[in-house]
């Protein structure tokens, strides 16, 4: 990176060597315009650029994590994650407008322990789903994440069932959920609320599984292709409904928000 | 480590009245080849069985047995993660690791349960979810996932008993429960011992360190109100233990059916929505609201074991 202006700097595409600079790159989304990798996005900046401008008021954020089981490093972790992203826990929450159709909204935090899950992130959406049942809103879910956060042992573990049972109860009561899986959307994620929206959308080239990628290779002692749990494999497999670019996830929630407005009670 | 080698740990546990079981023991002891498996349970606790296979979409995973049969008068759909009983039976059961057809066969007879309502008891015991190219192919994570949702709005009473390992969203899958049970040393984890050392120290062979700071035996899921109950494990006395575990089951039962289908419902909601300890900042900033551990009742002995646990 070759510093240009105080603010704009040149960016390297990691996968195809394009340079661009750091606003251009921006303008677009962190997709590279030459070969289209969606780049990483942080939860705010997302949340920023995807819902309509202004829109997005933030719920929950006084919400953290305790390490109560004084688990190696992990106090020490939460202090740099907070640091390094500036919020103050791996998920961000609140209500925002697509289109103009309003809904709740979460996104997830790459940057924050990899985006991994436990009481606190657990407590923000379980939240965020019952704020959404409370007010008849759907739920747009961005999701990324390396898993569940051992660091909280089992607690950790029990958020899956506890956001399921969020999620379920506002689905029951005929809210419309759609999750984007964003990269990487692994582990006890994948396996609750991941997979839990009506509607299933994925950006292009999106990591996205169950078990990591090195411990198949190790269970199975194969060398797994380059695509496997791509977004294109989750596709072809029957696990997302539509791959969207970046550039068009906007107005495609919106689309969607539009044609699933909650049926109103006889 | 292959599941094979890890199932296959070798049990060398103190049993010295003066020196309490670590973590690690307790783990060896989950997963000793020796320890009854599901079908055990379910032959000694049910009568009038009849297995019932399938998921209805790809096939039967035989890591994951299921049917009905009569807890006393009751009829009760009963599921099990079977790890197999001799090494033949333990490589065609995949040592208990579940495909997304087993979680798919364990829904559909939990959904079976619900129609008919019939309570469901579930027996766990899994190092974990498989991890392979076939699982991920079909959707191991959006099985257990349906399975989460599914079970969570079921109006039907749930009881869990982990009788062995219960290994991360492989084992939650069957235990979204309105009470769990801990047997004595079975141990309950968000990741595998190995695979947190690994993490933390480069070091798969610091299990031992790993299963302390993950908190994983019985006593620290009664502690964090994980699990409601211990079973004390008597494997020599193994019919008479059995009796036992059936006489709590249906007790537990006969007190759940008292509930109307939608307490029901609220009872497993809420037992969820107490669990995870965070902290919360409001408006003020010097106030820090701080979640505790649960306050419980207790036994003085199970609190001096975890304390004295270093
Ligand atoms: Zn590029």
């Amino acid at each position: 990176m070759t510093p240009v202006r105080k603010s704009d700097y040149t960016e390297t595409c990691p996968a195809c060597g394009h340079e661009v600079s750091s606003s251009r790159l921006k303008r677009n989304l962190k997709v590279c315009p030459r070969c289209g990798k969606h780049g990483r996005m942080g939860a705010r900046e997302r949340l920023e650029a995807l819902c309509d401008k202004g829109s997005f008021r933030e719920l929950y954020r006084g919400v953290g994590s305790r390490d109560f089981l004084n688990f190696p490093k992990y106090a020490e972790k939460l202090r740099q994650a907070k640091e390094l992203t500036g919020e103050n826990e791996a998920v961000v929450c609140g209500v925002a407008r697509f289109g103009g159709e309003p809904c709740a909204v979460f996104a997830m935090e790459p940057g924050f322990i990899m985006a991994s899950m436990g009481s606190a992130v657990g407590e923000k959406i379980t939240r965020t789903f019952e704020y959404a049942m409370k007010h008849s809103l759907p739920v747009v879910g961005f999701t990324a994440s390396g898993g569940a956060r051992m660091q909280e042992g089992v607690l950790s573990l029990m958020q899956m069932a506890k956001v399921s049972g969020a999620v379920g109860r506002h689905g029951n009561d005929g809210g419309l959920y759609i999750t984007v899986l964003t990269d990487p959307t692994t582990g006890g994620v994948t396996a609750s609320f991941a997979m839990q929206g009506d509607i299933i959308l994925a950006e292009p080239g999106a990591l996205i599984g169950f078990a990591g990628r090195r411990v198949i290779e190790q269970t199975t002692g194969t060398v797994l292709p380059d695509d496997f749990q791509s977004a294109e494999f989750l596709l072809s497999h029957g696990f997302v409904d539509a791959i969207v670019a970046r550039t068009e996830l906007a107005s495609t929630i919106a689309l969607l928000l539009r044609q699933n407005r909650k049926r109103r009670p006889a | 480590m292959t599941d094979e080698k890890k199932a296959a740990v070798e049990m060398t546990i103190d049993l010295s009245e003066d020196k309490p079981m670590t973590a690690y023991d307790r783990l060896k002891a989950a997963r000793a080849t020796t320890r009854p498996t599901s079908q055990a349970y379910i032959e000694r606790i049910f009568t009038e069985r009849i297995e019932l296979h399938g998921d209805r979409h790809f096939g039967d995973d035989p890591a994951v047995i299921g049917g009905i049969g009569f807890l006393g008068e009751r009829p009760v759909t009963f599921i099990g993660i079977e790890k197999g009983c001799d090494i033949d039976d333990r490589m065609t059961r995949n040592f208990g690791c579940p495909r997304p057809e087993g979680y798919r066969k364990a829904l559909r007879l939990m959904r079976q349960a619900e129609k008919f309502g019939r309570p469901i008891v579930c027996f766990v015991d899994t190092l974990g979810a498989y991890c392979g190219v076939d699982a991920e192919e079909r959707g191991q994570g959006e099985a257990i996932a349906r399975n989460l949702l599914e079970m969570m709005g079921l109006t039907v009473p749930i009881i869990s008993v982990i009788i062995g390992e219960g290994g991360s969203g492989g084992a939650l899958a069957l235990a979204c429960a309105n009470k769990v049970y801990m047997l004595e040393n079975a141990v309950y984890s968000v990741i595998t011992p190995e695979g947190c050392a690994t993490i933390l120290w480069r070091d798969a062979a610091r299990v031992a360190d790993a299963a302390k700071c993950l908190h994983i035996t019985a006593d620290d899921m009664i502690l964090f109100k994980v699990a409601e109950r211990v079973i004390p494990e008597d494997f020599d006395n193994f019919d008479e233990m059995c009796r036992l575990l059936a006489h709590q089951l249906d007790a537990d039962l006969t007190e759940l059916c008292k509930l109307s289908p939608k307490r029901i419902e609220e009872d497993r909601y809420e037992r969820f929505r107490r669990l995870g300890i965070i902290e919360e900042k409001t408006e003020n900033p010097r106030i820090v609201i701080k979640t505790k551990l649960p306050r419980i009742n207790i036994n003085k002995d199970i609190l001096k074991r975890i304390l004295h646990r270093k």
